[in-house]
């Protein structure tokens, strides 16, 4: 087992950074936390704090302003760490790339491991991306 | 308060400055106001007879800078909007914040988006642009010279 | 001790394109001043609108919230109907107010689940968003998807209800009623949460004249406004309905707004389901084949109050000019009335009351050092110590 397998054998927990997002992709991700999907049942759980999450969520477009924001909370997270990208924004920019703010999809500005795309992506598509993440190593 | 009611107030009691005013739609008043008198105005529509302010609209047009500000009458429906046109060069108008504090957050944005000064602003400041353009550049001017 | 300290709520509150930071000044347990930034969430919508043509336009208003996804299209809707003067056929007007209460109901749903979730109820959260998932599952019965909905155009609505989806919806309608009456009982009955909720974060009626406040916010304090009343569109002077509204002004009474406000909202779907099994199927839309220039105003009442889009046309086929404006716009400013001499663990829910969004108080807080001298606390801490106090008047019952 190598020092990557190590560290995500055991619960991940989330941490959850939501750029100029719409919001639909943060109300779905919570309610992948509710009684219907549960995902605690696998050990995950968002945490308050980068320094103590195994993954980054991100979802939203990015703009200037949050581009800071984003990079500060990845140097905090600590390493090794998986990034997913959530929702068409997240993944692409969608329908605001083309936006006077908007400073690049995610992955231009941090590395990420799984792309989640939908416009918001169900609850079965963020689990089944969890469950790519899991199987990825 | 029935439109032609409302138009033939308000022009009694500003007159001369109230430039134009009329009925646009089924429940819609269009009041072209002087620049000047828009303080007075919005005391009168605000604490007077009780409408409600909703939001205030910039345009940039060939005409200079336009600001609409929607004032709802929530008992009958009706929404007047307040027109007035400042210069394209150095474009102020009178804070409405002296008035009420509902028109804070909008003249911010208006200042940043378009560049117009509002005076004696009671929380000047930056809302919106802060990290994500620059200062003294106006993203929603547009460019008529062409 | 008086230990003065910043506490950053924020900086996302994503319900509206512009998001902010709240900063808490205070002294001790005392809120002193708020304070707040925005700007993180600022995504230049209405500048992009200029650049979409009107039918494209709905899907960008569409995503200003996702909560309110039918708000800002109903409100450009009336808007842009209002410059091409077109009245909208009967079975358009009953979609589009089933598709707007049945929003609001999802809508009251979650802020029931994240106030309850605030006060330490973890049960009434995961009850409340238990119940809200038939709803959404109407959603993607309806039109596909859970979120988003994309049923509005110019003229009408995109997709049909057909008749034989009706006894669905009923179904879903009657599980939610007993559920509400279940959470309605559960909070209306808990002394816990009457002293806790009760006289906190009081707005009286004067204060929301002058922060010119919408909405729940405002019929809570006894102003009685909702624009689906005072300029009547879509189903609604079809209908029998009434506006809720209580006198308190505190975050109990905009509980009991909201909670009421299910009723009615099931109250008019109901009707509206009626209308829809007279009128023929099919019939759903006028075709608008050009848009004169004009100026045109539209608004409707989001679940959080009064969402206003104003619209300049030059007779090209897409806006001149597009001005949005969201409920949270104005009510959140109400923020610095209601908690205000407060204490810090009153400080969540009287930002909840208001009806922002969630992922305001659990999302990046606490990544800066406003200097020395300055205790940080973060979201979760927040809620923690919120949490702390319910379980203390608890114990002490």
């Amino acid at each position: 087992m190598g020092f990557k397998d190590f560290c995500f054998k055991k619960s991940l927990w989330l941490f959850h950074f939501g750029g100029a997002s719409c919001n639909n992709c943060d109300i779905e991700i919570l309610d992948c936390l509710t009684s219907r999907y549960d995902v605690e049942r696998f050990g995950m759980k968002l945490v308050g704090s980068p320094r103590h999450a195994d993954v980054l969520l991100v979802n939203g477009s990015i703009n200037k302003r949050d581009k800071k924001r984003l990079l500060e909370v990845y140097n905090q997270l600590a390493k090794p760490v998986l990034v997913v990208a959530i929702g068409a924004c997240g993944c692409t920019g969608g329908i605001f790339a083309e936006g006077i703010t908007f400073a690049g999809p995610v992955d231009k500005i941090i590395p990420v491991d799984v792309y989640i795309p939908g416009c918001p992506p169900k609850p079965e598509a963020i689990l089944a991306g969890i469950v790519k993440l899991l199987n990825k190593k | 308060m029935e439109k032609e009611q409302f138009i033939e107030k308000i022009t009694a009691r500003f007159g001369d400055k109230i430039l134009k005013a009329e009925i646009i739609k089924r429940n819609r008043i269009l009041v072209d106001v002087d620049t000047n008198a828009i303080l007075d105005i919005a005391n009168y529509l605000h604490n007077d007879i009780h409408f409600r302010f909703i939001i205030a609209s910039a345009l940039h047009t060939k005409e200079g800078f336009e600001i609409l500000y929607h004032f709802s009458d929530d008992k009958s429906g009706n929404i007047a909007n307040i027109h007035v046109v400042l210069p394209h060069e150095n474009p102020e108008i009178e804070s409405l914040t002296q008035c009420f504090v509902a028109a804070d957050w909008i003249e911010r944005e208006m200042h940043e988006l378009f560049g117009i000064t509002f005076l004696n602003h009671t929380n000047p400041g930056k809302l919106l642009s802060e990290g994500n353009w620059a200062e003294g550049v106006y993203p929603y001017r547009k460019d008529f010279t062409k | 001790m008086n230990e003065k300290k910043v506490i950053p709520i924020g900086p996302y509150h994503p319900l509206q394109e512009e998001p902010e930071l709240f900063k808490l000044y205070c002294e001790g347990e005392i809120v002193k001043d708020v304070k707040w930034e925005t700007g993180y969430n600022h995504r230049g919508i209405e500048k992009l609108s200029e650049s979409k043509s009107f039918d494209q336009s709905f899907f960008l208003v569409e995503r200003i919230c996702g909560i309110c996804s039918t708000s800002h299209p109903f409100a450009f809707a009336n808007a842009m109907e209002e410059i091409a003067d077109v009245e909208v056929p009967d079975r358009a007007k009953y979609i589009r107010s089933i598709i707007g209460e049945l929003e609001r109901i999802h809508s009251h749903l979650l802020w029931v689940g994240l106030a309850g979730h605030f006060l330490g109820y973890d049960t009434v959260f995961m009850w409340a968003w238990k119940y809200r998932e038939p709803v959404l599952d109407l959603f993607e019965m309806i039109s596909g998807n859970r979120n988003s909905y994309a049923m509005f155009k110019i003229g009408g609505v995109r997709r049909d209800i057909e008749n034989a989806k009706i006894a669905k919806i009923r179904g879903v309608l009657d599980l939610v009623k007993k559920k509400t009456d279940l959470l309605t009982g559960a909070i209306m009955d808990d002394p816990v949460i009457h002293a806790r909720t009760k006289g906190v974060g009081i707005l009286s009626k004067q204060d929301i004249m002058d922060y010119c406040a919408v909405g729940p916010t405002a019929r809570a304090s006894g102003v009685d406004i909702d624009v689906r009343r005072d300029d009547p569109h879509a189903a609604y002077p079809l209908v029998d309905w009434k506006v809720i509204t209580a006198q308190g002004g505190d975050v109990f009474a905009k509980a009991e707004v909201r909670l009421l406000e299910m009723y009615e909202s099931i109250k008019i779907i109901d009707q509206c389901l009626k209308g829809l099994e007279k009128e023929k199927e099919g019939k759903i839309e006028v075709v608008v084949k050009n848009i004169p220039a004009g100026i045109g105003t539209g608004h409707y009442e989001a679940p959080r109050g009064e969402v206003f889009h104003f619209v300049k046309t030059i007779g090209t086929n897409s806006p001149a000019r597009h001005k949005i404006r969201a409920p949270s716009y104005v009510n959140i400013a109400t923020f610095k009335k209601s908690c205000v001499g407060q204490t810090i663990s009153d400080a969540a829910i009287s930002l909840a009351a208001v009806d922002p969004c969630y992922c305001c108080t659990e999302r990046m807080a606490a990544v800066y050092d406003y200097g020395s001298g300055e205790r940080m606390m973060n979201g979760i801490e927040l809620v923690e110590k919120s949490k702390r106090r319910t379980e203390e008047i608890r114990r002490n019952y």
